[in-house]
């Protein structure tokens, strides 16, 4: 008795899963002290006991992974020898190295389990973590171990590697990096070093008498600058010359001409002249600008811009041959192939339903949650997840050629390459740079034609005009005006893929919406109970039923009632695509669709919402009507945007929110539903070729080609660890109603821009001066160009930091 | 006077070598993961911590 007192009053307070610190509904699952959620987690822990791994507790708070919702996969899979070197980096036979995405790492303690994993696995050699990656690396030996156990083992433990064959190309991207890293430096070391030897020059000091101590700076310089010239600064030349090859001239074209002009003058003034020459100008020049090339290629490690669908689809699906059940590459799957689609599976091509109770999940193709049932005969499409007991179907369309992945065939997502082109072409840098070049060349010649009569001035003059006219503050504020806009808009949750992207922003005038997932909120929905009201017992009763439903509308209600449970369930029976059938304390409670609760229910509105009936002890008791929430701030941010912008609405749904979703969007925007991914994408392609710069915000597959046809496509996510379609930048859904601010911070920043490059323009007019005269002396250059892109960088730098302040960004 | 051109060369080669420490730096990987190294070597401690008190388990079982 007393016993069972403790036990009551035990279950007052909140009790935490030990593992995953989610909250516990009661402390059945237990080990000693330690009260656990779920069995999963129980075993997680259990794993890591007996290897004597509990540290991973003390490291961190509660650090496991629910379990929960976790589904057993085969990895049988893993035995292909084609898909096993895809997915390895290097084996020898003896030794296997491979690296995994994990993206559930969260903690320290996650960094200390998977480092620790020899400890777990014997054949293991070493793993090593890279956190911001979210990667791990694990080399193992192939007598003991294999890949299919290392895949096992982390499964095991809550940290599941992502499998997926197109993420190769990363690498190629850091050693970009590296090379950047080398230039800058190289770079720095020679401007070091320069300067300290022009000192004499900068001082005018006496050296007469130690003509040959000038000399030898004088040369030792010329070294030096040899790989600031050659090696640090190769990059303005190529991109220069391939700008030019295409008949385009870019801002690297007279960055480069003004880097060779000094070059060349110098070691002519040096080794004809006996002068000192403008190499230390030269090599902080090229310092400064690879400084603002680091500061601009800020990027986002852990997110990834450039999914296709092939990253949601399975790697391997297990398929039925004769009377045996196989697992295949997903690439290996032909039409007419039986395939097994077991719970929480995603179906990878349009098939025909064999057996079994097909209740189809078209999340990702739709972004609509809710399940739809199919029953025998009936087409299913690819991206749909099956939810409940496995079912049996025949593909009758290849992977690439299934309704939905058509989508990656349209020529949206074939032109890449030439995209990142254009992209280049209409930066403001590189639209000014066109003109600028064609005049400092003209005002080169202008001042080599006035000193004509004297060969040395003339030469003096032109190449003066080219060093001082060298757009070098234009090229320095772009990337950190640009640059710091990226890093502020990371603060806030807003992930750019480049800088580019920025001036893009700015210079849209439509935007369109997707609605489901992203102007409405992903798991939550506002639930109401229609009819008369529930008592507390009824309401345990309902919450007792829909907590052992994985049906997302069974969560939705679960989520809005708070009451206790009970567990003294005698009878419970779900049927897919109609509803639960359940008997608590001889208490009969239906709850599902209309037909199958009751009949005798009183008349309802058909107004396309999504209705959950109920009925207890066949007495009708009413409805539970869930909806859609919207984000908080749509409504500010559609009445704000819609005065500069032209909006729009492309659902997948009904139109059952229409009128709901006209009083935000106001009367003249346009609102389409039950538009399918390709109508979305054909959608902004008419915008545009009507000349509108459209940004797309969606999220989700069924938006992939609309995200990829638009100027710029933001994908919405709740977390930012998840898939999100190809996309130019990713929003957190917590920023949502910043977006205008975003959009208008993006505007400022390129006003910066635009500032700064008039504030270059005259430091060029004042430098001007003194190369018509021909008496451009090296102590002069030594001073105006550090100053003015000093003066260029500050300016932008604080000026981006004081209008975000003034937007609320930071 | 041409103390200071020994010097230069001197200063030079210790300036060298520094960027060539920084250039092995960067080979090495060790700009590639700016954070996990610093989580990493708190971990070390607690190993040896653990070692230890297993010592000391099997020193205590022992007497």
């Amino acid at each position: 008795m007393e016993q069972l007192e403790t036990l009551e009053r035990k279950t007052d307070i909140k009790l935490f899963c030990f593992h995953c610190g989610d909250e516990c509904p009661d402390e059945i699952i237990h080990i000693e002290e330690k009260i656990f959620c779920c069995n999963g987690c129980k075993t997680v822990y259990e794993i890591l006991n007996n290897s004597n791994l509990c540290n991973y507790y003390s490291i961190d708070q509660n650090p496991g992974i629910t379990r929960k919702h976790h589904i057993k996969r085969n990895y049988d899979f893993l035995n292909d020898t084609d898909l096993k070197l895809k997915l390895i980096d290097f084996t020898d036979g003896k030794r296997t190295q491979l690296t995994f995405d994990i993206p559930q790492m969260h903690c320290s303690s996650c960094i200390w389990i998977l480092e620790n994993l020899y400890k777990l696995n014997a054949g293991i050699i070493s793993s090593k973590v890279n956190f911001l990656q979210k990667k791990v690396f694990i080399s193992f030996q192939d007598e003991k171990t294999s890949l299919k156990e290392v895949v096992e083992l982390l499964d095991s433990i809550g940290y599941d590697p992502q499998l997926n064959l197109d993420n190769r190309k990363e690498e190629k991207i850091k050693s970009g990096y590296k090379n950047l890293y080398y230039k800058i430096g190289i770079a720095g070391f020679c401007f070091g070093n320069i300067m300290l030897l022009s000192f004499p020059e900068y001082l005018s000091i006496d050296v007469t008498g130690h003509d040959e101590l000038k000399r030898i700076f004088a040369y030792l310089n010329i070294i030096l600058s040899l790989p600031v010239f050659f090696y640090s600064a190769n990059n303005y030349f190529i991109s220069a010359w391939k700008g030019l090859k295409k008949k385009f001239i870019n801002i690297d074209v007279p960055l480069a001409l003004g880097i060779a002009a000094l070059f060349l003058r110098s070691i002519i003034e040096i080794v004809f002249m006996n002068g000192a020459g403008y190499l230390d100008s030269l090599s902080g020049l090229v310092f400064f600008l690879l400084i603002g090339k680091l500061f601009q290629n800020k990027t986002y490690e852990t997110l990834n811009f450039e999914r296709n669908y092939k990253s949601y689809f399975p790697i391997a699906v297990t398929i039925q041959k004769g009377k045996n059940e196989t697992t295949i590459p997903v690439e290996k799957l032909r039409i007419g192939d039986r395939l097994i689609i077991r719970n929480n599976e995603l179906i990878p091509a349009d098939s025909i339903l064999i057996k079994g109770n097909a209740n189809i999940d078209y999340g990702f193709v739709t972004g609509e949650s809710m399940p739809i049932s199919r029953v025998n005969g009936e087409m299913i499409y690819a991206g749909g997840k099956q939810i409940g007991s496995a079912i049996e179907v025949e593909t009758i369309k290849e992977v690439s050629q299934s309704y939905l992945t058509q989508l990656w065939n349209n020529k949206a997502f074939r032109k890449d390459q030439e995209h990142e082109q254009e992209s280049r072409i209409i930066s403001f840098a590189n639209t000014v740079s066109k003109y600028f070049t064609i005049t400092i060349l003209a005002l080169a010649v202008i001042a080599a034609l006035i000193w004509q009569n004297n060969s040395t001035l003339a030469f003096n003059a032109f190449t003066a005009v080219l060093i001082i006219a060298c757009p070098c503050a234009l090229a320095l504020s772009t990337p950190f005006a640009l640059g710091n806009t990226l890093r502020i808009f990371g603060k806030n949750k807003f992930y750019l893929k480049n800088t580019f992207i920025i001036e893009k922003l700015a210079a849209i005038n439509s935007i369109v919406f997707d609605k489901t997932g992203t102007i409405t909120e992903n798991n939550s929905s506002s639930v109401e109970f229609i009819g008369e009201e529930l008592n507390e017992s009824e309401k345990v009763l309902v919450k007792s039923v829909v907590r052992n439903s994985a049906h997302p509308l069974s969560t939705a209600i679960f989520n809005t009632i708070d009451s206790k449970i009970t567990k003294n369930i005698t009878l419970y029976d779900e049927q897919p695509g109609k509803g639960i059938h359940a008997i608590i304390n001889s208490n009969e409670i239906k709850l599902g669709s209309k037909i199958f609760v009751n009949e005798g229910l009183k008349q309802f509105y058909d107004d396309y919402s999504t209705k959950v009936f109920l009925s207890i002890n066949g007495e009708a008791k009413g409805y539970f009507n869930i909806t859609n929430k919207y984000r908080s701030g749509l409504s500010e941010t559609i009445s704000e945007l819609e005065h500069n912008y032209e909006l729009a609405l492309l659902s997948g749904d009904n139109e059952g929110e229409k009128e709901k979703l006209r009083n935000y969007f106001g009367a003249d925007n346009e609102l389409h539903f039950r538009q399918s991914p390709h109508n979305k994408l054909d959608f902004i392609l008419r915008l545009q070729e009507s000349g509108k710069k459209v940004l797309m915000i969606g999220d989700g597959l069924n938006d992939a080609g609309a995200l990829k046809q638009s100027d710029v496509g933001i994908s919405i996510s709740d977390n930012t660890n998840n898939f999100s379609p190809a996309c130019d930048g990713i929003l957190d859904s917590e920023s949502f109603s910043l977006l205008k601010e975003f959009i208008k911070f993006s505007k400022s920043s390129m006003k910066i821009i635009f500032s700064s490059f008039i504030l270059s323009l005259v430091y060029n007019i004042i430098g001007l001066g003194f190369a018509f005269q021909g008496t451009l002396s090296p102590l002069i250059a030594a001073i105006l160009m550090p100053l003015s892109s000093i003066s260029a960088v500050m300016f932008t730098t604080v000026l981006t930091n004081v209008f975000a302040k003034r937007r609320g960004l930071i | 006077m041409s103390v200071i051109i020994v010097l230069i060369g001197a200063s030079l080669l210790v300036a060298a070598g520094f960027l060539i420490a920084y250039l092995w730096a960067v080979k090495s990987g060790q700009y590639d993961d700016k954070y996990t190294p610093s989580v990493r070597i708190l971990f070390e401690e607690e190993k040896k911590s653990e070692i230890g008190s297993k010592k000391s388990e099997i020193r205590n079982e022992k007497t």
